[in-house]
């Protein structure tokens, strides 16, 4: 999603200026995202038929509800991305620059919409509106509006968006970085580290504030005691709660080990307040505890401070671009480039926390995830299609990863 | 309110048949006809900027039956959850066949790709039609055995198969010689309907030999026809029951027997379309004439103790599927815009559209 962005900043750069190497450099992306498409397509379509092979019962009972927000995303988003990306892909010529543009113009828009309504349904499950449960258990919709007014979908879905701009940023930079220290395609590798630390240094504030931020205050208000295991605060602290920073959770003694943590910090963040009371989890029901605290609290604090680490090397990058050093800082430049799988780590982890922050509930407070599984599915037959789908995402990894390096070995074709 | 949403998903699914069927077919063709490097590119020149779009109607498909049906989405893709994740890891293997074919240059890597794609294909006309014939012989719905069900009345679990590959069996597998028969079936037309897309759509050499191809195979598909419609009382006592109630509804086998006999003449057309509409009308009308011998039921119970599944005991609620309809309507208004422009950008032959190179 975050790429879709940047290929058509770099056409829409060529509209204006007319320079082939903005151009070159769109083409150059367009094959990774090409890449990146045939890798979504193919998890994507598992996804989907996951919710009913699976997760047969929450599919009857949520089906009337999350099935809109589903058939929306096939019906608004993937035809227009497929329709126009094979357009993107191979219409240049047929289509000449502008009406080139337009297409790709389309794809990204058809990604976002994706996210748009994939997290929709994802609000939903973490924060159930609009909706009516039956005698038989089913849920049925009771306003379609309050499906896109979720108080959880607006910050949720601009973190994640934020989330996928910083990933491509610091992809950009990366290989920017990577041809800049080899001495190669050097004026794409100013191009790319230059735009990379121009759009990282803007999203990776915004993914911490005030998105992350806000993401945060919703777990707090709706789900406290997700966010008492996310903080690793066993016990409600008099005067303030304190942030920590490094620790490890103790499950047995209910603590934290080796601790380092900034005394009514999270107070602070939490309500604006140095003194206010964040609920620990001993205030609440051990059988409402996320499943799994400690993965949990790791996959937390892994983001965020990745996520703080991603700031104040934007900063530093984008301080050395104004005083025209950057393209000769060599440990900035190598630093970025061995940053690249990062965000990915800090996107995943975003999503461990959310998952696991949400057990034991599937639709959170209403439905326990125990309850959703397919009755008939044995666990043999999930073991076994489990099986095939690691060793063939194994693959795809792999074969990914191989096909990137060869693009980027190759590097973009200079102007002629 | 159900009736609409109905017309909707089997508009989709027979579009999905029509559109990704080529698809499959082409990858047949790949499997066994291309021997020579450009009559390969050819091929997938033919489909390569669709077949992604194409399969978005399963995608689309999906969703709305999720949305609209969601207990038969839930009690059928549970209950054939082994082939459902077959299907998915065919899928996977024809994408890549596809994208990653061109991404390198070594004769072991085109080899390998080329036969991911072309077996892929293959084996999915083949679940596909077999996947048509479970939902046609139906299950036993609640695992009903001695007259008890073990799970709720919409739920059911399918092996493979059963050693007797019976379709009356009591426990029933997804492979049985009937639901075989439909696997062939679509093996047969979707290699016809391939080849008829690769014809319409290339100046490829092969064309006059797929142009004999698709006139013997009709004859065959013709007999695989009569064989299965004699069979059928097996399966559905009363498959024309619905016909005769609408007699309307004899407008869809008729469509087929046109596209079906319109395909002798496959040799003799004057423009390169006309095979690829009249395979395209044999499968519309063909699907259109399955799924009205046995509505209302989309998934008939074979015991006697839980009801078939039908587009009424199946739907979500009123409201949901009353605003549905009034975003379905938008969005399929911009499916059509895009379909056209697609279309209208890469018309008429496609040899050369460098598909794949990188
Ligand atoms: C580059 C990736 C990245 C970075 C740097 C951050 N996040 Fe994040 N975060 C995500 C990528 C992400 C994500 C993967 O996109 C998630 C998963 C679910 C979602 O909506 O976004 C997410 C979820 C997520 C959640 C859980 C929401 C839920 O339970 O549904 C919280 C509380 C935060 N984030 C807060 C933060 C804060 C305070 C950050 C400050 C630095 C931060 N994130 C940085
Ligand atoms: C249950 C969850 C999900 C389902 C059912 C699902 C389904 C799908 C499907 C079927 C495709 C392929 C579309 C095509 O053929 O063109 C796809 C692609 C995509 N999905 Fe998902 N998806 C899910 C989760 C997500 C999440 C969490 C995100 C991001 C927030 C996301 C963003 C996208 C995007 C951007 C694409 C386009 C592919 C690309 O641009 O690379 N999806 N998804
Ligand atoms: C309806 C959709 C979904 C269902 C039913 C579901 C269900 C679950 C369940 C049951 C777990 C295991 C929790 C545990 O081990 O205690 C889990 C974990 C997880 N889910 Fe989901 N989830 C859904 C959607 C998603 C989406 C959209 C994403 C991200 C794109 C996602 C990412 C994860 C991750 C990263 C974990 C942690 C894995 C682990 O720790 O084993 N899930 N989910």
């Amino acid at each position: 999603m975050g790429l879709s962005l940047m290929i058509v900043w770099f056409k829409w750069k060529f509209l204006r200026s007319n320079d082939e190497k903005y151009n070159d450099a769109a083409k150059f992306w367009m094959k990774i995202f090409a890449l990146n498409f045939a890798m979504g397509v193919v998890t994507g379509i598992p996804m989907e038929f996951q919710f009913g092979t699976n997760w047969a019962k929450f599919s009857e009972l949520t089906g009337g509800i999350i099935g809109q927000t589903l058939a929306m995303e096939g019906m608004f988003s993937f035809f227009l991305e497929s329709s126009f990306l094979g357009l993107f892909l191979f219409g240049e010529k047929l289509l000449g620059h502008k009406l080139h543009f337009v297409t790709g113009f389309l794809v990204f828009l058809g990604s976002w919409a994706s996210g748009f309504l994939i997290i929709a349904t994802h609000s939903w499950m973490q924060y159930p509106v609009g909706y009516e449960i039956l005698d038989n258990g089913k849920f049925v919709l009771t306003n379609f509006g309050a499906l896109f007014s979720n108080p959880w979908l607006w910050p949720s879905f601009l973190h994640n968006q934020m989330a996928s701009i910083v990933t491509s940023s610091f992809v950009v930079a990366a290989f920017g970085a990577f041809y800049l220290l080899n001495n190669k395609h050097k004026e794409f590798g100013k191009l790319f580290v230059k735009t990379g630390v121009v759009f990282g240094v803007i999203s990776s504030i915004l993914v911490a504030f005030p998105t992350g931020d806000l993401t945060a205050k919703n777990v707090v208000k709706h789900q406290p005691v997700t966010f008492a295991a996310m903080e690793g605060i066993f016990e409600t602290e008099e005067g303030g709660s304190e942030i920590v920073l490094i620790g490890q959770p103790n499950i047995q003694d209910k603590k934290l080990d080796n601790k380092i943590a900034v005394p009514n910090f999270l107070s602070f963040l939490t309500y604006q307040q140095w003194d206010a009371e964040v609920k620990g989890l001993n205030e609440f029901n051990q059988e409402d505890y996320p499943t799994n605290i400690p993965g949990l609290y790791y996959g937390y604090h892994i983001m965020v401070g990745l996520g703080t680490i991603f700031i104040g090397l934007m900063l530093l990058a984008s301080f050395l671009m104004w005083r025209k050093k950057l393209f000769k800082t060599q440990w900035v430049l190598w630093i970025l480039m061995f940053m690249l799988p990062f965000p990915y780590i800090a996107n995943t982890m975003g999503w461990y926390t959310a998952e696991l922050g949400r057990q034991p509930w599937l639709v959170y407070n209403l439905l326990r995830t125990t309850e959703g599984a397919s009755p008939t599915v044995s666990s043999g037959n999930t073991l076994f299609t489990l099986l095939g789908f690691v060793g063939l995402y194994l693959l795809l990894g792999m074969l990914f990863l191989i096909l990137v390096g060869k693009i980027v070995n190759k590097g973009p074709h200079p102007a002629k | 309110m159900e009736l609409f949403w109905y017309v909707v998903l089997m508009f989709m699914l027979a579009m999905y048949v029509v559109l990704d069927g080529y698809d499959f077919g082409a990858g047949i063709i790949h499997l066994f006809f291309g021997k020579k490097e450009e009559d390969k590119k050819a091929i997938v020149n033919a489909i390569g900027p669709f077949w992604d779009a194409n399969e978005v109607w399963i995608i689309a498909a999906g969703g709305v039956l999720f949305f609209a049906f969601p207990t038969l989405y839930a009690s059928s893709f549970s209950g054939f959850y082994l082939p459902l994740i077959m299907i998915l890891w065919l899928l996977i293997f024809r994408a890549i066949g596809l994208e990653l074919r061109g991404q390198v240059h070594n004769p072991i890597w085109e080899k390998i790709w080329d036969k991911a794609f072309g077996v892929a294909s293959l084996l999915l006309a083949l679940f596909f039609g077999i996947a048509l014939g479970n939902v046609v012989r139906g299950v036993n719905l609640g695992m009903v055995e001695n007259g008890v069900s073990a799970y709720e009345a919409h739920y059911f679990f399918l092996p493979l198969w059963n050693p007797t590959f019976n379709p009356m069996a009591q426990h029933q597998g997804i492979i049985d010689w009937f639901t075989i028969l439909l696997g062939i079936i679509a093996v047969v037309i979707l290699t016809m309907h391939g080849a008829n897309w690769v014809i319409f759509k290339t100046n490829s050499s092969l064309n006059e030999r797929l142009k004999k191809l698709v006139f013997r195979l009709n004859f065959v598909l013709l007999g695989l026809i009569v064989i299965s419609v004699s069979v059928w009382h097996i399966i559905d006592p009363y498959p024309f029951w619905n016909f005769i109630e609408e007699p309307w509804l004899f407008i869809f086998p008729l469509i087929m027997l046109t596209g079906l006999f319109g395909m002798f003449k496959v040799r003799t057309f004057k423009k390169d379309i006309y095979g690829f509409l009249f395979s395209s009308l044999f499968l519309f009308g063909g699907f259109a004439s399955t799924a009205a011998s046995i509505f209302p039921e989309l998934l008939p119970s074979t015991n006697e103790v839980n009801p078939s599944l039908t587009i009424y005991n199946v739907a979500a609620d009123e409201y949901g599927l009353g605003v549905g309809v009034s975003w379905f309507i938008v969005a399929a208004i911009l499916v059509v815009v895009y379909f056209v422009i697609q279309h209208k950008v890469f018309k008429g032959k496609m040899d050369d559209i460098g598909y794949g190179e990188h």
